[in-house]
């Protein structure tokens, strides 16, 4: 029972948070909003039974991603999202037109809801058919990594390798002008 | 114990916010951060299905998913310092030009 408490409590946190990433209009509390978003995530991690990928999106997401958001919302101090004109002169933005694709959205979540609650498979516990033990080891998933996914590891080695000189190079001021 | 449909609900949930955010904002950063929201909810999915099945695995493409997702900070942070640089805006109407 306090598994069930503990679930829906970071689902709400989770859900909202986010909500409210995509509602505010100043950048600055959407990138605090989303590290709380992260935070609740990683606590369902924990319920999955996954302590790494738990602490891994504390530190890589909430600690080192959302930093670098919140350096670049500084560095540029980011102006207020202006409300514009292109929002209500837009013909989709007409009460009819609206409400109208609002319904079909509701329509769209219900019907989704109610096809994965009747696939019966998928309304079995989610850790019904194994044991914890067999997916909480790290020492397990370091083992695979290196092991059977070394090639994979290896090309995500590489790829930040040149993220990291992209970066640099499309940052750079450009002097030579 | 929570079954699994719950699981892929809420991350369907969060995925069609993040989504969201990239059709509704009118700012780069916001809607970078919407991004980020739609790869967390795909690891949600790969984690709950990764436990279901008892596999490894899932947490295993998530730990790559959150390495692409910094690479992916790092170079979409740095486009958009760029593209402010030249316009003094982070509004993506302001970018509708090949070439300026």
């Amino acid at each position: 029972m306090p598994e069930t408490v503990t679930f829906y409590l970071f689902a709400a946190l989770a859900v909202g948070a986010s909500a409210l990433v995509i509602a505010q209009r100043n950048p600055m509390y959407s990138v605090l909003l989303l590290i709380a978003s992260f935070g609740a995530l990683s606590g369902l991690y924990i319920l999955l039974d996954a302590p790494f990928v738990a602490v891994a999106q504390i530190i890589i997401y909430a600690g080192a991603i959302m930093v670098l958001f919140l350096f670049v919302v500084m560095l540029l101090n980011a102006p207020k999202e202006d409300a514009a004109e292109w929002d209500r002169a837009h013909p989709l933005r007409a009460p009819g037109v609206a409400r109208w694709g609002t319904l079909l959205a509701g329509l769209l979540i219900v019907q989704l809801t109610s096809a994965l609650m009747a696939v019966n498979e998928y309304n079995t516990p989610v850790g019904a058919q194994s044991d914890a033990t067999t997916v909480n080891s790290v020492a397990d998933m370091g083992r695979a990594i290196f092991t059977r996914h070394t090639f994979a590891f290896e090309a995500t080695s590489i790829l930040i390798l040149v993220a990291m000189v992209g970066a640099v190079v499309l940052a750079r001021r450009e002097d030579n002008q | 114990m929570i079954p699994l449909s719950h699981y892929l609900i809420l991350s369907a949930t969060l995925f069609a916010i993040g989504a969201a955010g990239v059709f509704l904002r009118k700012n780069l950063i916001t809607i970078l951060l919407s991004v980020e929201i739609m790869l967390n909810a795909v690891n949600l999915t790969f984690v709950a299905f990764g436990r279901y099945a008892g596999d490894l695995d899932g947490q295993i493409i998530t730990f790559f998913v959150m390495t692409v997702a910094a690479a992916e900070a790092a170079v979409g942070l740095a486009l958009v310092i760029a593209l402010f640089r030249h316009r003094e805006s982070l509004n993506p109407d302001a970018f509708t030009s090949l070439k300026w």
